[in-house]
């Protein structure tokens, strides 16, 4: 665990430091593109503001965007004991300091994902559609593959990739609408220079042209490949923390299956989902541009973890499976000492996981998280009074009772 | 000259080796410790946990005595437990005895839809896995520990400054697979 988390932040500030050279780079080339004599530096200057700008975006107030964007509300261990303790199960398992928040999203699609730059400030965020379609266990393997981004620091890595992503991309767009809305500098200083200074323009043309075509694609190939493999590493180290693979692959199948689509979902934060919240299943291991692995794989390379969970065996069936010699486990994690634990035997299943129950009460959890007082009547009806209700009194609609609302 | 040079480059080769192996030790050392605290606190919840769930249980559990008794008495000595050895017996069976009485709730319906009982069984069922996760992790940690201190060359480093290899906290085996008996009375 400790040679992964140095690696991977080994990787996050080469990423982060190469990101800022390239943009620096190809804020040159652009910048050279329009005005060969001033250009580059008015370029280069833009692109370390650009960098700066996102860093800092990213860094200090990422998660908190990406929590607000999807609605997110914080969750205390007295609305949803369940969960909260599950948390706390992983956080044991991992033998980590840090305790992430617990965030409920209200949205039927049941999906899950995690946040936080450092894992002292992350966050956990689950739909209510996902409380309301798994049982416990199912739960604990979610909220582990949640719990292992934050702790290989995926997250990390991941967020100076999407800046990367967003910021080559931003600076292509300025590229071509400024071609398109007339590049006049471009021409004057055409003509006002000699011919050897002329075919030095046609080369930074060039080149200016191709890195704002290529630039973009690459990145995002990158940028996909990376979270592909990130996925992979958080399902085997799921596995190792749970030691119940079953549980991860039966919430994936669920997860899978369901018909509901997330309303807050878009491009920027697929990736940080546990299931691709946009694309439908059926897409093949070979669709380069796809942020997340097909379901099918991950549920199977689960399934086949029987001689014993570690990353080498992840690795080896995944091998196996998808017959190609990909490495998905980073070395770091492979050549770790701890051998392959045994699996834990089963545990007691629970029989009683009602899901009409279940979903009866994430709602009366959502609306607890909304402020809705809950009176019991002696009936035995529950009455469930919204926070806009105004009046003092409320009867109870099968027997009549009146009740009085404290405000 | 050249020799020498090369003499005092090996000898802070050898230093850093030294050190970095030296940390290395101590490191895994804490983190056996710790992961040891953890499940010390989560048994010491489970112990909490205890009187109030026989509370809630002793009105609707009339004929479970026997079960209730050994509860309360495991308990006991698993409080009183010194070494690591001793606790993770009286913890077995004390795991054991809860299991019981789980698996006898299924007979007593009213029990079962007693909102109280419920919110302490999800309790219940979190300290287990709790315990179990952080017994996961100190074994884990104490594996690690004990490579260390038996392979060369960290072994060298582990004998002169007497670090001594730690125990597994392994639960009983018969209190473990030992099937709780169910009686229809």
């Amino acid at each position: 665990m400790w040679e992964l988390i140095q690696s991977n932040k080994r990787k996050s500030l080469i990423l982060f430091f190469g990101m800022g050279a390239l943009l620096i780079l190809i804020g040159f080339v652009f910048g050279s593109y329009y005005n060969s004599e001033t250009g580059g530096a008015v370029g280069v200057f833009f692109a370390i503001l650009l960098w700066m700008i996102l860093s800092a975006v990213s860094y200090f107030g990422g998660s908190k965007i990406l929590l607000a964007v999807s609605g997110a509300k914080e969750v205390t261990k007295e609305i949803h004991p369940q969960l909260y303790n599950v948390v706390e199960e992983m956080k044991i398992a991992a033998g980590v300091p840090y305790f992430p928040k617990i965030y409920i999203i209200d949205d039927p699609a049941p999906n899950a994902f995690a946040t936080g730059v450092k894992p002292e400030n992350s966050a956990i965020a689950v739909t209510s559609g996902l409380l309301s379609t798994l049982n416990r266990y199912e739960l604990q393997g979610v909220v582990a593959h949640e719990m292992s981004h934050i702790i290989n620091r995926d997250i990390l890595l991941m967020t100076f990739a999407g800046m990367m992503l967003g910021a080559i991309t931003l600076m292509s767009e300025v590229f071509f609408r400024g071609m398109y809305f007339g590049g006049g500098s471009r021409y004057r200083s055409r003509s006002s220079s000699k011919s050897s200074s002329g075919q030095a323009q046609v080369v930074i043309m060039i080149l200016a042209m191709v890195l704002a075509i290529l630039g973009p694609i690459l990145a995002q190939l990158f940028y996909f490949a990376i979270s592909r493999k990130r996925e992979y590493l958080a399902d085997a180290s799921a596995a190792r923390l749970t030691r119940y693979p079953e549980g991860l692959a039966s919430a994936l199948e669920k997860i899978a299956n369901s018909t509901y689509t997330l309303r807050t979902a878009n491009k920027v934060t697929a990736p940080m989902y546990i299931v691709n919240p946009l694309k439908k299943e059926g897409m093949k291991l070979a669709d380069l541009t796809s942020t997340h692995p097909p379901i099918s794989e991950r549920i199977k390379i689960l399934r086949a973890l029987q001689q014993g969970i570690g990353y080498k065996e992840y690795q080896k069936i995944y091998e196996m499976i998808s017959g190609k010699k990909e490495k998905i486990i980073p070395d770091s994690a492979l050549k770790e000492a701890v051998p392959a634990m045994p699996l834990q035997s089963a545990f007691t299943e629970e029989k009683d996981f009602n899901p009409v129950e279940a979903k009866r009460q994430t709602g009366d959890i959502l609306m607890k998280m909304n402020d809705y007082q809950f009176i019991n009547c002696s009936c035995g009806v529950r009455i469930k009074v919204p926070p806009d209700y105004n009046k003092s009194i409320v009867v109870c609609p099968r027997c009549g009772r009146k009740h009085s609302i404290n405000i | 000259m050249i020799y020498f040079i090369i003499f005092i480059v090996l000898i802070v080769i050898v230093i850093f080796f030294f050190v970095s192996i030296y940390n290395a030790l101590i490191r895994l050392r804490n983190q056996v410790k710790n992961a040891w605290s953890q499940i010390d606190v989560q048994l010491k919840r489970r112990h909490d946990l205890i009187p109030n769930l026989i509370e809630t249980v002793k009105g609707y559990m009339t004929h479970e005595r026997q079960i209730m008794e050994n509860i309360t008495k495991y308990r006991s000595q698993a409080m009183n437990a010194q070494t690591v050895g001793e606790k993770a017996q009286a913890e077995s069976l004390l795991s054991g005895a809860l299991g019981q009485l789980r698996v006898q709730v299924e007979n007593y319906p009213d029990l079962k839809a007693n909102q109280n009982f419920l919110a302490l069984q999800e309790e219940l069922t979190a300290t287990e896995n709790k315990i179990s996760f952080a017994r996961q992790n100190y074994n884990d940690q104490v594996m690690m520990y004990n490579n260390k201190i038996q392979m060369f060359p960290s072994n060298i480093i582990a004998g002169m400054f007497n670090f001594k290899e730690e125990e597994f906290f392994e639960l009983k085996d018969q209190a473990e697979k030992e099937v709780p008996k169910v009686s229809f009375s």
